[in-house]
């Protein structure tokens, strides 16, 4: 019994130590960067009120900077050293505790003696999240039945570039919508097709979907929507909608019930992927599907049918995410405007270990540090933004790793399946 | 229906007939990939065609005129890749006229011009040859490297740091130290997907495409700070010329010692891969990784050594760019290369002889294709729509099977991919 548990404990013992130094590492960093930077005195205000709420105004919050950056960083070392000498089960709250804390004190340092609309920045984190979420259920509801899509790239321009130009003649933004989902269906049917019935390797099909995509739109830009903006590129774009009396609750209100009706659509997707995914008979066989195919179909589930369905629903909740663009934000198209938001969205998957609430969840931190990064630049703090935009890539690589949190993808994922 | 008949035949011998699928069998490695650029050419002319304002015209009266709306097509798709492959080869007529201009009077003006076109797409093509070796020996691995974009970005921002920061070099030194500062770069991007791959299974797709992300805030960086030249554009200074790769011929003419480079290195990887033992070992890791580990080929070492070899390749054809054409770095740069690249090593079947060929194709249409935007106003993008059709083709030769009832010949592998 007694040599059982040493081994146990020596196999806990190096991620247990691991977290340890790291989270005081960055307690110490916190300290050296922010904490000794700051002067008594300075305070940083957190605006929680947007502008226009008028029914429930809540303080802003003040903090004094010195004293909260140098509570985030006892707060990091202490738990750090917790951690070292006990050890806490859970990692993710170990990943909370760091996230919150250097996320804090980083704010609370760059905003020293100025004010910064928290309420802002979150309402935002929410609204840049919202294609990259969508990107990324399109990879979730893919890759669980077993297909990779690297194709959702290719596929947004496509959706969003048939939805300016629907909104724009038909003048419908909703007709644009649907006809963004059609779209992002109709490229995801392609991609299926390739890999399902033609068995091309799946990176190769999504790659030439993401040329395609790439390619077909400029080409379609610089040739019509270029000469005739009036006429073919100038949608308008959904309003935002407030939810009556929800939009009043102080700083949630603005965040979540003030929105434009993609970031809500977004959002009720996200739940019922959840629901479908988990507790549905269909939910089940997909992600049979996508685990073990050949047991699946000797129980008599058509693994062929349930991956063009899957995929093609992902390609339009894809074709959601490419409207986001145009009708969801400038409307108007512009050449490569997706800007690498389908592979971020991956990540966001990944990230969020193929869970539909995992993947929105990374979706907001991504979106946050995108947001982030713009208050900064107006905040005019000596870090370049560049390296703050570099995090969630470099944060999706260390927990592919599997050292931080294991994300391990359906075991027959990308792989194509013969009958 | 009737290929499943064919097929059931008893053997193709009996059927003594001549017959064009004979010959199709016999050579069928190296039609596929042609029959794939014919069909991606002729969608391509179908597209061009089908968005042009006077071919739609004429068509709205075909059964008035039917005569007329055929030969606006025709024009229509003729103007374009005359412009195309006019833009890319110049006219044999004109460079024989050069020729003889120069021998008659020593005039090498008229030549120089004449061969302007064929040149440009020779300078076009010779990133393409490094970059499409750099996926081609990914792919030799089992390893999809969709980072060569990055670190062609990377390759070039090495290159061009030693290329700006000495000035009192020679050239014989300055040279070789830039281009190895473009191999360094690239092969460090690309070795870190690798060992990645090799140590814990991260998957090289995603790592290789966050890559590229992280690469690109970098270059942002560097170029807005540490390596922006003064003045008030994000791009660095210009590379001393003892860096430069020597032009063969005066301006404008920008042919250079990178096409020669990049042919000797498509050879050096060529007797890498089929002629030692380094690269039996990648191929056989590519062609089933678990075979190998039994055979005690070391995994780990093959996948950062291939990765290392394919980055050092992409960031060698960023450096080819900046010393050979550009002189510095801007953001954009890479524009796409490393994209272009997967095509050019999918279509060429990942062996050195055949991405020379297909980046010389894709030289002649990315080269052709600026001129064709210009005379005949056709958005350069056409040929990322035909690129991926060529892609589509070329992964998936049953298309192209049924499209052109080619019986199916005997499995070949068309490339080793894991």
């Amino acid at each position: 019994m007694m040599n059982t548990k040493t081994t146990l404990q020596s196999d806990d013992m190096r991620p247990r130590i691991v977290w340890g130094i790291v989270l005081i590492a960055v307690g110490l960093l916190v300290l050296f960067l922010f904490a000794f930077s700051t002067e008594a005195g300075q305070v940083t205000r957190f605006g929680l009120n947007e502008a226009k709420a008028d029914a429930f105004v809540i303080p802003d919050l003040v903090l004094p900077s010195q004293a909260t950056t140098y509570a985030m960083a006892l707060v990091l070392i202490a738990v750090g050293a917790f951690q070292m000498a006990r050890g806490v089960k859970s990692n993710s709250a170990l990943v909370t505790v760091l996230a919150f804390c250097f996320v804090m004190a980083f704010l609370v340092w760059a905003a020293r003696d100025k004010s910064f609309s928290l309420v802002g920045m979150l309402s935002s984190s929410f609204v840049r999240a919202t294609p990259i979420a969508l990107a990324a259920l399109c990879g979730v509801i893919s890759e669980r039945a077993g297909v990779t899509n690297i194709g959702i790239e290719g596929t947004m321009l496509f959706a969003a570039q048939v939805s300016v130009i629907v909104g724009t003649t038909t003048g419908s933004l909703w007709l644009a919508l649907l006809s963004a989902i059609l779209t992002g269906g109709l490229i995801a049917a392609l991609h299926a097709f390739l890999v399902i019935k033609f068995k091309v390797d799946q990176i190769i099909s999504g790659t030439a979907v993401n040329i395609l995509g790439a390619g077909t739109t400029s080409f379609i830009s610089s040739r019509f929507l270029e000469k005739n903006i009036d006429a073919l590129n100038n949608s308008g774009t959904f309003p935002a909608i407030s939810i009556p009396l929800l939009s009043k609750i102080p700083v949630l209100g603005p965040v979540l019930f003030d929105n434009t009706p993609i970031v809500y659509l977004t959002m009720i997707l996200v739940v019922i992927l959840h629901i479908v995914l988990f507790y549905t008979p269909w939910g089940l066989r997909t992600r049979a599907v996508g685990e073990h195919p050949k047991a699946a179909d000797t129980l008599g589930v058509n693994v062929f049918l349930t991956r063009y369905v899957n995929v093609i629903v992902g390609g339009m909740f894809a074709g959601i995410g490419g409207a986001y663009f145009t009708i969801g934000s400038v409307g108007r198209f512009d050449e490569i405007m997706t800007a690498g938001k389908g592979f971020i969205g991956l990540a966001a998957m990944i990230f969020g270990k193929w869970t539909p609430i995992g993947a929105y969840t990374s979706s907001l931190i991504f979106g946050f540090a995108d947001s982030l990064q713009v208050k900064l630049q107006i905040l005019q703090v000596g870090i370049p933004p560049e390296f703050l935009l570099m995090a969630p890539y470099i944060v999706t690589m260390i927990v592919l790793t599997g050292v931080v949190g294991k994300a391990v993808a359906p075991a027959a994922d990308g792989v194509a399946y013969e009958k | 229906m009737t290929d499943k008949t064919v097929k059931d035949t008893p053997s193709g011998k009996q059927d003594k007939k001549f017959d064009l699928r004979h010959i199709f069998e016999g050579s069928y490695s190296t039609l596929l990939p042609l029959l794939a650029i014919f069909t991606g050419l002729v969608i391509g002319a179908i597209v061009i065609a089908a968005t042009d304002a006077t071919v739609i015209a004429a068509w709205q009266n075909f059964f008035q005129a039917p005569g007329a709306a055929l030969a606006a097509t025709w024009t229509s798709i003729a103007v374009a890749y005359g412009a195309l492959f006019g833009g890319s080869l110049g006219s044999p007529a004109e460079i024989f006229a050069g020729i003889q201009t120069y021998f008659s009077t020593g005039d090498s003006a008229a030549f120089m011009k004449a061969i302007y076109p064929i040149t440009e797409s020779l300078v076009t093509a010779t990133p393409y040859i490094f970059a499409g070796l750099a996926v081609a020996v990914g792919f030799r691995c089992g390893l999809f490297n969709i980072g060569a974009e990055g670190q062609f970005f990377m390759g070039a921002l090495g290159s061009v740091f030693v290329g700006y920061s000495f000035s009192s070099l020679p050239a014989i030194i300055h040279l070789p130290l830039a281009l190895l500062g473009g191999i360094a770069a690239g092969a460090l991007w690309g070795a870190v997907p690798g060992y990645l791959k090799a140590k814990f299974g991260a998957h090289e797709v995603v790592n290789t495409i966050m890559m590229n992300w992280i690469g690109f805030r970098l270059s942002d960086w560097l170029l807005n700070g540490p390596m922006k030249s003064p003045g008030f554009r994000p791009v660095t200074r210009n590379i001393a010329e003892a860096a430069e790769l020597p032009h063969f011929f005066p301006d404008p003419l920008r042919l250079n010692w990178g096409f020669i480079l990049a042919l000797l290195v498509a050879w050096l990887i060529y007797w890498l891969l089929f002629k030692t033992t380094i690269g039996f070992e990648i191929r056989t890791v590519g062609a089933n990784p678990d075979a190998a580990k039994y055979a005690g080929v070391n995994i780990v070492r093959n996948f950062v050594l291939a990765m290392v070899i394919s980055g050092g390749l992409a960031g060698l054809s960023g450096a080819s760019q900046v010393l050979g054409v550009d002189h510095w770095v801007g953001q954009g740069f890479s524009a796409g290369y490393g994209f272009d690249a997967i095509a050019i090593a999918l279509l060429g079947k990942s062996h050195p002889l055949g991405v020379v060929l297909s980046a010389l194709l894709f030289g002649v249409l990315r080269g052709g294709a600026t001129r064709m935007q210009s005379l005949a106003g056709i958005p350069v993008d056409i040929i990322s729509i035909i690129q991926g059709l060529v892609i589509v083709f070329v992964a998936a030769p049953d298309i192209i099977r049924w499209l052109y009832r080619i019986r199916p010949a005997e499995k070949h592998a068309l490339q080793s991919r894991g």
